[in-house]
């Protein structure tokens, strides 16, 4: 199943021989730089450049692939047609076709075979088209890649690194829309990251495939085309990022907003619209890692501020939001001066028409009022 | 759940039973000297002392069963005659030309930006509308996306079409669902699910439960299901177990798979090794015929004898694989030409496809000509701009649909929103234009 591929929404952003006119400007593509990147001028920081979230994680399949001869990169049109949303550009021509591997329509095959070569010795990076389609595959993700290495007793490690665009994409719907990471954190055996800016991705995705167990990587489709300033350090080949630690995007002493993936964007542009409008810092913590989670950060931030809110994505229950705030009340509960709050996507799958689709989902305006009415403002 | 004190009764009694030798009728077992096995897995296959491996490349290829010729002449001069009255051939023919109309205004359509996805069917007219056909209106129809015409030929409406596609008040999905994810209550077509392939195992359990619902009440004429899907969804684990439980629940399901050359940018020949899809039916134990997917007449003929075969022996599964080239792009996503030579595509655009062949067969009989062609087309196009234009413009849903269908009920909670949107809208009506939605205010 692993339908459209029915859809490759990301095509549509690339220059087509086809179309003459702007494509879908009845689509507006909602994610943009967050304002509070601008004002911080990030991008005049010395030796720091604009990189896109699909060049970050190009460069780091690129470095990984250089660097170690076990890795390769397996999925559907990876190769060939450089990806469905275009990540593994050039990485045919430059690896081969003994790394950059097509597949047919068959990912409970073709993640199957990864997790064996995984367990053979090899470390495979599995591309999904979308993490909705790891469904079909998703026994060899969770029954075998996550828990080979705890039921061998330690002798069969799964060196594999799941990756893909995870989370409603725009004007694709219910069947593939779904945000999963709530579904893979609650593995254990699993490590799974979220990354939200270029530098996340490219630390995060390196990470991943250097990291000896099986990880999962969130991706983001409607971040893809989304450029953000990249240290000097974040551009070299050895810049990797450590899983299980959350960044403070935003400092902040009245209220913790923590928050994942596309939402973090979201999350500092209505921070900074609190300030604005409130004169409120809200605190920014980006968790890039959802297994292992920085639980420490999280609580330290809630002690500073005593007010927590959780932005996501994801369906409201047993959420990644859920979780935050169980852990908030059993780590946290004595700091704790106002009923922690979750934002969340919708109880609804999500729809297609793109007024019901913005309203599926966790919007500016959304956090900035459950903001307002958690500090009684 | 067997207690302590009766398990030892129980094991008396199969100790008992074990001193009589029994054998269920069903049983195999080899008998000495024959020729042949009898083992559980394979009950009349011969011994050989000859180890050879069957290599599939040298086994014949399946053939393809055409019956008219690229030039729309019929190929076996000494068959019977056609028994299809003109009036229907040329409703084929129409039904083929407006899915064919349609789909050219529609993609340029979602090119200027006025729908967010489309995907179109040409080179592949003749399969979805000779197929449906054959069908009676009780069958009910499993689709995959590609099959327009299933539903063209079946009666939805233009209106329907447009209704879909733009979400308005008409939509059966009241905007939920993508584009071209029809669905249609009678005659059944179920609605188009995106994950490729999960229509297979569920048609042969629709059609297990048609097959249970004429034994129970035979009064109910019987029915079959017809299940499209395309090559690559052949590649799914889905098709194999769709197909193996078809094949050993007997259920009255026809299988007709499009063969069209690509899976988005996969060719066939990455997508498998093997004689096409008909090579697996066979292995299954199915029913199996390739035919040409560009001869409307080959496919309404084999999927009428599809149909017959699937409800003989009180129900069985047949598999029709129909050779067809995915003349368009696989979705407005895609532009193939990435992937393959334009020039290829032109060919075969203007040497072979359903539409051209069988306008060449009416012409030969004299049914049709330019001029009738010319017309037909503007005509069609007319109607086809007219829907869109009233479709566009069409009310959507009511506002309170965009808070039901997750609960029958709708929750407290979500009922307090309702209530503050309403209240929020009646206090600042120049803020919001809900003029665009059924009943307005009234809508909620």
């Amino acid at each position: 199943m692993a339908a459209p591929r029915l859809f490759r929404p990301a095509a549509r952003l690339l220059p087509s021989r086809l179309s003459s006119t702007p494509l879908l400007p009845n689509f507006p593509r909602v994610a943009r730089a967050p304002s509070i990147l601008c004002s911080r001028g990030y991008a005049s920081e010395a030796g720091a450049k604009e990189v896109t979230v699909r060049d970050a994680l190009n460069e780091a399949l690129a470095e990984e692939l250089e660097g170690n001869e076990k890795t390769f990169v397996m999925g559907e049109e990876v190769a060939q047609y450089n990806g469905a949303y275009k990540v593994t550009r050039g990485l045919l021509d430059r690896f081969g076709p003994k790394r950059v591997i097509d597949t047919p329509i068959t990912e409970a095959g073709f993640t199957g075979l990864a997790v064996g070569a995984a367990l053979a010795g090899l470390h495979p990076i599995c591309e999904f088209m979308t993490f909705n389609f790891a469904m079909q595959s998703i026994d060899h993700i969770i029954n075998s890649a996550a828990k080979t290495h705890y039921m061998s007793g330690g002798i069969q490690p799964c060196n594999i690194t799941f990756r893909g665009p995870n989370g409603f994409a725009a004007g694709v719907a219910a069947q593939h829309s779904q945000d999963y990471s709530a579904w893979y954190g609650s593995i254990p055996g699993l490590k799974v990251v979220a990354p939200w800016s270029a530098e996340d991705a490219k630390g995060l995705l390196k990470a991943a495939i250097r990291d000896p167990n099986p990880v999962v990587v969130l991706e983001n489709e409607l971040l893809y085309g989304q450029a953000f300033p990249m240290s000097e350090a974040a551009q070299k080949n050895d810049f990797v990022l450590p899983i299980g630690k959350a960044k403070i995007e935003r400092q902040g002493k009245d209220l913790t907003i923590v928050s994942l993936s596309r939402c973090v964007g979201q999350s500092l542009n209505a921070a900074a619209q609190l300030k604005q409008k409130y004169g409120v810092e809200a605190e920014v913590i980006n968790l890039r890692s959802v297994k292992p989670l920085d639980v420490e950060t999280i609580i330290q931030s809630l002690k500073k501020t005593g007010r927590l809110m959780c932005v996501e994505s994801g369906f409201p229950m047993f959420g990644v939001a859920s979780e935050i705030l169980a852990l908030s009340m059993e780590y946290g509960f004595d700091y704790l001066t106002a009923p922690a709050v979750r934002v969340t996507g919708a109880e609804v799958p999500t729809p297609y028409a793109v007024g019901l689709e913005q309203m599926s989902f966790p919007q500016e305006d959304t956090i900035v009022n459950q903001a307002a009415k958690l500090l009684r403002l | 759940m067997i207690l302590l004190a009766d398990s030892r009764t129980l094991y008396r009694s199969l100790l008992s039973s074990a001193k009589i030798p029994r054998r269920w009728g069903s049983s195999i077992s080899q008998r000495p000297g024959s020729d042949r096995v009898r083992f559980p897995g394979a009950v009349n296959s011969k011994f050989t002392t000859d180890m050879e491996f069957i290599n599939p490349t040298e086994v014949s290829h399946i053939p393809t069963y055409r019956v008219m010729d690229s030039d729309g002449v019929l190929v076996d001069k000494t068959r019977k005659p056609l028994d299809i009255p003109k009036e229907q051939i040329l409703e084929w023919y129409k039904n083929m030309l407006t899915v064919s109309v349609m789909d050219v205004i529609m993609f340029e359509a979602q090119r200027q930006g006025r729908l967010s996805f489309y995907m179109v069917s040409a080179g592949e007219e003749g399969i979805s509308v000779g197929s449906a056909a054959a069908l009676t209106p009780d069958d009910v129809v499993f689709a995959q996306y590609r099959e327009t015409g299933v539903f063209q030929q079946r009666g939805f409406t233009l209106k329907n079409f447009m209704s879909q596609l733009f979400a308005n008040q008409h939509d059966n999905s009241r905007g939920r669902n993508m584009p071209v994810h029809y669905g249609q209550n009678y005659p059944r077509i179920h609605t188009i699910s995106s994950p490729l392939a999960t229509q297979i195992p569920q048609a042969s359990g629709a059609a297990y439960a048609l097959k249970l619902q004429t034994l129970q009440n035979p009064d109910i004429p019987p029915r079959v299901v017809a299940c499209y899907f395309g090559e690559g969804a052949a590649s799914e684990g889905d098709f194999h177990a769709g197909l193996n439980i078809a094949a050993t629940r007997s259920c009255p399901v026809v299988f007709i798979c499009r063969n069209n050359g690509y899976a988005i940018s996969t060719p066939t020949l990455e997508q498998y090794r093997g004689d096409g899809i008909a090579s697996r039916g066979i292995g299954y134990g199915i029913d199996t015929i390739r035919v040409d997917g560009n001869d409307i007449f080959a496919v309404y003929e084999a999927m009428r004898e599809a149909r017959r075969i699937a409800l003989s022996d009180g129900g069985k599964p047949v598999l029709i694989e129909a050779m067809s080239y995915r003349v368009s792009h696989h979705s407005t996503s895609d532009d193939s030409f990435a992937y393959r030579a334009r020039v290829e595509v032109e060919d075969w655009k203007r040497r072979d496809n359903p539409i051209i062949r069988l306008r060449k067969w009416l012409e030969n009989e004299g049914h049709w000509n330019e001029d009738i062609e010319r017309d037909t087309r503007d005509q069609l196009r007319k109607d086809v701009l007219k829907e869109f234009g009233e479709a566009e413009r069409e009310l959507k849903p009511p506002l309170r649909s965009a808070f039901e269908g997750v609960y029958e009920e709708v929750t407290e909670e979500v009922q307090e929103q309702m209530q503050d949107l309403k209240r929020i809208i009646e206090t600042y009506p120049e803020e919001y234009d809900i003029r665009q939605f059924k009943d307005g205010i009234n809508g909620l």
